[in-house]
């Protein structure tokens, strides 16, 4: 039953990050980019965890550790330039 | 594994995907920025937080013990993604990002973009006064 469940939700996601990167190529403006790109990023680490009890291995959660500092780091250097334009003053 | 181990971990990944693919979905078909922000920062992060859940049972149950690094993940999750939601609404209101036309206190976006109090309250104590 795992298996099964495991595979549906890996679809679930992969259809979520389509619809992410669809908003992200068609966002009207930029803020509309940054928050389909930090949604990619949350989505991203879900799949990973998904990976890790896929392959019986708890290797992935400093992957998904790691993805998800850079992710909040990434996104909040984005909007500072936007709000400033200038990341660290 | 024992099936209610397995049923309970199958669930709560389901609902997690669930969640997800509802916050996506909701990026998707919202029509205004400021709504569009809604759905990724709730719903986006309570599936994540689904899925780590069904993480944290599956690996105490193949390792025999729990490990703190998903519910660091979580504590991380859940402290962040307010932060870049109320950061990316300042952009968006600094850059006059369009507002959906039946939003309702229109009249204090100005105000609030100068960093001001709102004018109604002003006038409200001007008059107590």
């Amino acid at each position: 039953m795992l298996d099964i469940a495991v595979v549906l939700v890996a679809v679930m996601l992969c259809i979520a990050l389509i619809l992410n990167l669809w908003r992200l190529i068609i966002g009207p403006h930029v803020v509309d980019r940054i928050l389909a790109l930090d949604t990619m990023y949350i989505n991203s680490i879900a799949l990973i965890l998904l990976y890790g009890i896929y392959n019986q291995t708890p290797l992935y959660f400093e992957a998904a550790l790691l993805i998800a500092m850079l992710g909040f780091v990434s996104s909040v250097a984005f909007g500072k330039y936007l709000l400033r334009g200038d990341i660290i003053e | 594994m024992s099936f209610t181990v397995e049923l309970i971990i199958s669930a709560f990944l389901i609902l997690g995907g669930l969640f997800v693919l509802v916050g996506s979905i909701g990026l998707i078909r919202l029509q205004d920025f400021y709504v569009r922000l809604h759905a990724p920062t709730k719903a986006t992060t309570l599936g994540l937080g689904c899925v780590l859940i069904a993480s944290i049972v599956y690996m105490y149950h193949i390792q025999g013990y729990a490990s703190i690094n998903e519910l660091l993940i979580t504590l991380f999750l859940v402290i962040t993604a307010p932060v870049t939601a109320h950061i990316l609404a300042k952009v968006a209101m600094h850059h006059r990002v369009k507002v959906m036309q039946r939003t309702r206190n229109q009249h204090l976006i100005e105000t609030a973009r100068m960093q001001l109090p709102p004018e109604n309250d002003n006038k409200k104590q001007d008059q107590d006064n």
